[in-house]
């Protein structure tokens, strides 16, 4: 009672500033209901079950690659070697694994648990390296992912020797490109990494730390938060969601060659960042990246539905994910107004 | 009143508001040829508004203002610049990778017929202009490299070759070693030789009675007195600088507050010869727990980096840290600092705080690991936070609202709250009250005394005698840099504060 009563306590605000407040979480959320809505009027055969399992198949890679790259833009930093650490992982288990006499590969079988260890263990190294070049030595992410994209094709590239290989192990084999009753394994594997990551962000005290080095880097480390770390814990956590979903997709496309991921650095950034996530940092989650996966997907399948241009089908993709960053950069400044306003 | 020659530049009754709150009110100035006029006051008392007039920055103001005695008023700082008006800012505008002859001519460098920079020639132009002030430097080392009362000739060095008849020099130099400073002064009296005029803003009261012909002193927005540098003495400026004491509403420790006796607990930090070349140097200091000492200097006189050293945000040149008997590894950036006990809340609160993020677990980031090896318990988060919300009085008592919705002293109690669950052993607090309102700074102060009656060393560093004096036992004045003084058991006020440093 005693401190001065200058201060008023904050009004409830209008509806349309809490919505405003929320347009990061809605914009992403409205956006995948109209284009269910509209493909489902355009085309009969878009709104089934079939398709429904075609879609959520489509996007289970991306999924993979996309929980690791959440982690990496929520702490405001970037990961452009996703893709190319999981051509790379893929083409080291495929390496490892024998494959048949006309497929011309050096190559150094080992049992397949063996295998598949060690692939892991690859790409937590390229993750490790990454992880040293950005906090230890002090590369912007940026950069240093991209050296590290150079890197990890470059790893690809010698192993496979422009060959393509097709065996990986057999638990493998299951996973990519199995089922498990009427739901794809890769569904599965999919819907449990992205629970698994949600977990981890919602509910443990390195969730919350990536949160606040996102949200305020200098802030966290006046805190006591050992900033350099959490940076190296997300780099490395992307290269091994990078390389599972490598190890995966060789099975899911029953081959391992260069360049086989391209697309999925792209696809994974687009999902993240039209999910809703902000580029600076600090603010989205899994949840807003389900919704971005879902979205990209419903638009990849629906142009096909619905027979567009498979030419005009790559504008509209650039168009939507510019779309999604300027709303991205909306939200993040309408944020900023409410808060020095505050 | 003038003798001969009308004044050079002459401003009256110039009044000044930001949003409603008056910086300046009714103020006259005048400035003769060849003259160093010199201008004093506490942060916040006009100096640096009336200037900002003169140079074309602000450009809303009441009153008039004379050049060579005619009515003028600038629109930019561009028109002041064409006037003749140059001015030095306090943070400087060297480019770093440029050269020093680019430097110099930044923005009127020489072309050749083809449009290209004449690069013989500038460096000519640039050598001339720093030899007529008596200045020889490598013309072709980045400005960057050098020394920073060197970046500041070479920025003189540009105001003068735009050809300015009046210079203004805010803070010349707080930041200088003392040779450099000599090297300053020696540079205003050959200006004043060649009949230039110049206004030197600063703190530094001995240097302001040196080089002064004419000084001013400022207080609350008004002129509150000029006399001829020679007849005045540095407690005549300090007297007017601090006033009756009877304006503001604030305690203004015109009286002198006795510090209490020292007290005997064990010694918690023990630094030996800390230095940071350029920031400060030798700084040897102990904090006892139970002890808040206080850390006074001007503006850049180290005090803030000394402070940043010891959080484990800036690395040490030289010196050990002990906390507790035992050496702090403050390598180890600020997770070593806190392992050792040390906790930090720097000036800037926007360094300090995740203003979208919910108050409770602003206050809950530095504790999280006792609350929870890997799982989050945001029951026990809020239930912690609820707790200091309420015994520390955060306004509204909201554990979920974001913390950037609150005022700057709500969000300093909960910055503060984030160090009360779990003490340090020493606490640092940089500017703890700076842009506080009364209510909230006697809060402040509260939560400081509650601290020190847990058994905490407290070093508060702060360059508003008021913040130290209101929570110090003992204080230390900063001085370029050096410890230069210890006030401890004795009576102190700002007056003797103010000449210490």
């Amino acid at each position: 009672m005693s401190a001065p009563l200058t201060e008023r306590t904050p009004l409830r605000e209008p509806l349309w500033q809490r919505l405003g407040g929320q347009l990061r979480n809605l914009a992403p959320f409205a956006t995948l209901l109209a284009l269910v809505a509209l493909f489902s009027a355009l085309s009969p055969s878009f709104p089934t079950m079939a398709n429904l399992a075609n879609i959520l198949q489509q996007v289970s890679i991306t999924a993979i690659i996309a929980v690791g790259l959440t982690y990496v833009i929520l702490c405001a930093e970037i990961d452009l070697s996703v893709a190319s650490v999981a051509n790379a992982t893929g083409i080291l288990l495929a390496f490892l694994t024998v494959q048949d006499a006309s497929v011309n590969i050096a190559n150094l079988p080992l049992p397949g648990p063996l295998a598949i260890l060690v692939a892991l263990l690859g790409c937590l190294a390229l993750g490790a390296v990454t992880a040293f070049g950005v906090t230890r030595i002090g590369i912007p992410s940026f950069i240093m992912t991209l050296a590290m994209l150079q890197i990890a094709n470059g790893i690809a590239a010698l192993l496979v020797r422009g060959q393509i290989a097709y065996n990986v192990p057999e638990a493998i084999v299951t996973l990519g490109s199995g089922s498990l009753g009427p739901v794809p394994w890769i569904v599965v594997v999919a819907a449990l990494v992205l629970l698994l990551g949600h977990l981890v962000l919602a509910y443990t005290r390195f969730g919350r730390y990536v949160y606040m080095v996102g949200g305020n880097r200098e802030a966290a480390e006046h805190s006591g938060v050992s900033v350099k770390a959490v940076v190296g814990a997300v780099l490395v956590i992307s290269a091994l969601c990078s390389g599972l979903a490598g190890m995966l997709g060789v099975a899911y496309f029953g081959s391992a060659q260069q360049n086989q991921f391209d697309n999925y650095l792209l696809d994974a950034i687009s999902a993240v960042v039209v999910g809703g996530t902000s580029l600076f940092g600090g603010q989205g989650g899994i949840g807003n990246t389900i919704v971005g996966l879902l979205v990209l997907g419903v638009l990849n399948n629906g142009l096909d539905h619905i027979r567009m241009d498979s030419f005009l089908k790559i504008l509209i993709r650039g168009l939507v994910l510019l779309l999604a960053l300027v709303i991205n950069v909306y939200a993040q400044r309408l944020r900023n107004r409410r808060r020095s306003a505050g | 009143m003038q003798t001969g020659a009308e004044p050079l530049l002459q401003l009256q009754g110039v009044s000044k508001h930001f949003a409603g709150v008056a910086a300046l009110t009714g103020v006259d100035f005048t400035l003769n040829r060849g003259e160093v006029h010199g201008l004093v006051g506490e942060n916040g008392a006009g100096k640096s508004t009336l200037m900002k007039i003169i140079a074309g920055v602000h450009t809303q103001y009441e009153g008039e203002m004379r050049l060579d005695g005619q009515l003028v008023r600038f629109r930019s700082p561009r028109d002041a610049r064409e006037a003749g008006i140059g001015m030095v800012h306090q943070e400087l505008s060297v480019v770093p990778s440029l050269s020093v002859a680019e430097n110099v001519l930044l923005g009127a460098q020489p072309l050749n017929r083809l449009g290209f920079v004449a690069w013989r020639r500038m460096r000519a132009q640039a050598r001339e202009q720093l030899e007529a002030l008596g200045i020889t430097m490598d013309l072709g080392a980045p400005a960057g490299a050098l020394p920073l009362g060197q970046q500041q000739m070479i920025e003189l060095a540009r105001v003068l070759m735009s050809g300015a008849r009046i210079l203004i020099l805010d803070e010349p130099t707080s930041a200088l070693s003392p040779p450099e400073v000599e090297r300053l002064f020696q540079l205003l009296a050959r200006l004043r030789q060649s009949g230039r005029s110049v206004v030197f803003i600063s703190h530094f009261l001995d240097d302001i009675l040196r080089v002064s012909d004419t000084v001013t002193v400022f207080r609350n927005g008004r002129r509150v007195g000029t006399a001829p540098a020679r007849e005045v003495g540095k407690s005549w400026l300090i007297e007017r600088m601090i006033g009756a004491g009877h304006e503001r509403l604030e305690e203004s420790y015109t009286e002198a507050v006795t510090l209490p006796p020292l007290m005997p607990g064990p010694v918690v930090l023990e630094a030996e010869r800390l230095t940071v070349r350029g920031l400060f140097e030798d700084a040897s200091l102990r904090v006892r727990a139970g002890e808040v000492l206080g850390i006074y200097g001007f503006m850049g006189s180290g005090q803030l980096e000394l402070a940043r050293a010891l959080a484990g945000k800036l690395p040490l040149e030289h010196g050990t840290v002990r906390v507790d008997g035992r050496p702090a590894r403050l390598r180890g950036g600020t997770p070593a600092a806190k392992r050792a006990g040390i906790a930090f809340v720097p000036e800037s609160r926007r360094a300090m705080l995740f203003t979208q993020e919910p108050v409770y677990r602003n206050i809950s980031i530095a504790i999280l690991e006792r609350i929870g090896r890997i799982l989050l318990h945001p029951q026990v988060e809020r239930r912690i936070a609820e707790d200091h919300v309420r015994s520390l009085g955060v306004r509204p008592p909201q554990v979920d609202l974001p913390v950037g919705q609150l005022s700057g002293g709500n969000q300093q109690k909960v910055a503060l709250a984030r160090w009360l669950t779990h003490l340090p052993r020493l606490l640092l607090l940089s500017e703890p009250t700076r842009g506080m309102d009364v209510g909230a700074k006697d809060d402040v102060v509260r939560i400081v005394r509650g601290l020190r009656a847990q058994g905490l060393a407290i070093i508060v560093f702060s360059s508003e005698p008021e913040t130290v004096l209101s929570l110090a036992d003992r204080i230390l004045v900063m001085r370029r840099g050096v410890l230069a003084q210890e006030f401890a058991g004795e009576a102190v006020g700002k007056d003797r504060l103010l000449a210490a440093a």
